[in-house]
């Protein structure tokens, strides 16, 4: 018993720091975020006015687009670098490890860089003009000259190329860890049907990563629906709100109109949609597992 | 590794093959991805004139520190922004090491009232996004308590995240009780316990979560950015910014500011290529 309470209290003592933080950095705001999404916000004396902020953003037709910009990013990025991911880490498996892991650090090395400075090399990559390096390099293939971030068509084709590249090597490294945890007698008992290279892959490989794959599309998705910072830095969600996210429509409520209490309103419907999707994958995920 | 054919002796060449044209598709992606890289660092040595898109070149020209210069003197506070950097990710990775191994610990291991409880709520708290709390956040720190523009404000909503006590309890949990029992039995108190067994047993995983920490801190663009108004308490990150708002004509200064942001991170990972690559995979296979 003596022993028990002594325990507890070591307990307390050891989660006292990350409890006080995250009372105030995380508990705190949470609270106040659905209390401010109640207002009409001001330093001092802010109004109560119900659903109205739930009720304008509703309204707004640059909500809407902003949600299905943000699908539409998201559903083309995540299983676009999964697949590439996929590819190429069945490609690095034959290998000895040390190659193996100079393979992994060079695709992994784009993450290292701060988002910052790659904005600064993305953008002059995807230059508008003639001289531009993309449009150089496709010019060599006989496609025309393209306005990359200033046009409705291709701003969010850049910005989802510009996160397949971010994204490829943390999902390799994840998906080499995946291939290189199948047991080898799976493999064997293929063998021994007869299986080629592209049944093992479709009917052992592909079965038996797939929780990985599942973790990998989950996370890619919530991360996705969170993101802001290549579109506030390439685009600012230009043009003509082409590339306007969930992430840049809140900021820009917030620090552009000082709206906090639509913006809040808007970080809670995202937040559910967050919610709601990450448990119908999981649900969907756990279903798949049983059978 | 049985998903590749096996060739026996005589038709080891024909592997041999299928390595290297493997090899080539690798490598040929491998420059692809590496290409930005590379542009960044290459074009940073160029002159920092203004330029429109005719200074493009994929080899260098020349060779000058003259757009490093140029970087520098831009702000009187260029060196400060990188100073800020480092100050703002150390106290944050020490911090985070520390406590997260002591909530890691406890709710791996002992037993309280409300414990699963309050791990629970730490678990839901990862999961709101971090839009929900920037805007009472960035209230609480500047209109309330008033410290924008200092380290406080820098430092203190990262003191220790949910994120990382969480992958030390998960951790944590896989040791043996016996050990820690036994230990108990010994007379070592709890705080011996964590310091003498729990962080020996846990070195790596406690290195892979500092190094993650570092790196995220380093490269955070939204949070300083969001409380820090006056250059002398930026970060580098924010001042790269600010800096390419000013001078987006001059290409290869922001190309040096760039390579200097992104530089201490690569010599960080070249050094400590392990621990990195071990990271990403930390939070994704056992979790």
């Amino acid at each position: 018993m003596k022993k028990l309470r002594k325990e507890a209290k070591w307990g307390y003592i050891f989660i006292l720091v990350p409890m006080g933080t995250f009372i105030v950095f995380t508990l705190y705001p949470i609270i106040s975020a659905a209390v401010i999404s109640f207002q009409r916000y001001k330093p001092i004396g802010s109004e109560w006015i119900g659903l109205e902020n739930y009720i304008h953003t509703f309204k707004n037709n640059l909500f809407y687009k902003a949600l299905k910009n943000t699908v539409v990013y998201s559903v083309a990025t995540v299983p676009l670098s999964m697949l590439i991911s996929f590819l190429i880490s069945i490609m690095i498996i034959p290998f000895r490890k040390r190659i193996q892991s100079a393979f992994k650090a060079a695709y992994y090395l784009p993450a290292i860089a701060s988002g910052v400075a790659l904005s600064f090399v993305w953008k002059w990559i995807y230059d508008p003009l003639p001289s531009g390096l993309l449009n150089s390099v496709l010019r060599v293939f006989g496609i025309s000259n393209q306005n990359w971030l200033g046009s409705k068509k291709t701003a969010m084709l850049s910005l989802v190329i510009m996160a397949v590249f971010a994204g490829l090597g943390q999902n390799i490294i994840i998906y080499i860890a995946a291939l290189l945890g199948i047991d080898s007698t799976f493999y064997e008992a293929a063998d021994i049907d007869g299986a080629t290279f592209f049944q093992k892959i479709r009917y052992v490989v592909w079965p038996m990563v797939k929780p990985t794959s599942v973790f990998l599309a989950i996370t890619g998705v919530i991360n996705g629906f969170q993101s802001f910072q290549n579109a506030y830095l390439m685009t600012g969600g230009g043009p003509d709100n082409a590339t306007t996210m969930a992430g840049l429509l809140i900021f820009n409520r917030a620090f552009s109109y000082f709206e906090y209490g639509e913006a809040c309103a808007q970080a809670l419907i995202l937040a559910a949609i967050i919610a709601v999707f990450a448990m119908i994958q999981f649900k969907v995920s756990s279903n798949d597992v049983e059978y | 590794m049985g998903l590749y054919k096996r060739y026996g002796s005589k038709e080891k060449y024909k592997e041999g093959i299928r390595n290297i044209l493997l090899a080539i598709i690798l490598v040929f992606i491998a420059v692809i991805t590496l290409f930005p890289i590379y542009y960044m660092i290459v074009s940073s040595f160029g002159a920092p004139t203004e330029a429109g898109g005719a200074s493009y070149s994929l080899i260098p020209r020349s060779f000058t520190l003259d757009s490093y210069q140029f970087f520098f003197s831009y702000s009187a506070y260029s060196f400060r922004w990188i100073l800020n950097s480092l100050i703002v990710a150390a106290v944050v990775t020490v911090s985070n090491v520390i406590f997260a191994t002591l909530a890691g610990y406890a709710f791996a291991k002992l037993r309280f009232p409300g414990c699963r409880i309050f791990f629970f709520i730490f678990l839901v708290a990862m999961m709101v996004p971090y839009q929900v709390t920037q805007v009472p956040l960035y209230i609480l720190v500047v209109n309330v308590l008033n410290i924008q523009d200092t380290y406080t404000a820098l430092i203190a909503p990262s003191i220790v995240t949910c994120y990382n006590v969480f992958l030390a309890k998960q951790f944590f949990t896989s040791l043996p009780t016996s050990i820690l029992e036994a230990a108990q039995i010994e007379g070592c108190s709890q705080p011996m316990i964590v310091l003498k067994i729990v962080i020996p047993l846990s070195k790596t995983i406690l290195s892979v979560m500092a190094i993650m920490t570092f790196l995220g801190q380093w490269n955070n663009f939204f949070w300083p950015f969001l409380v820090s108004n006056t250059e002398k308490m930026q970060t580098i990150q924010v001042g790269l910014k600010n800096f390419s708002f000013a001078n987006t004509t001059y290409f290869a200064p922001m190309m040096a500011g760039a390579t200097i942001s992104a530089l201490p991170m690569f010599i960080l990972f070249f050094s400590l290529q392990k621990y990195f690559l071990e990271g990403v995979t930390v939070g994704a296979v056992k979790g």
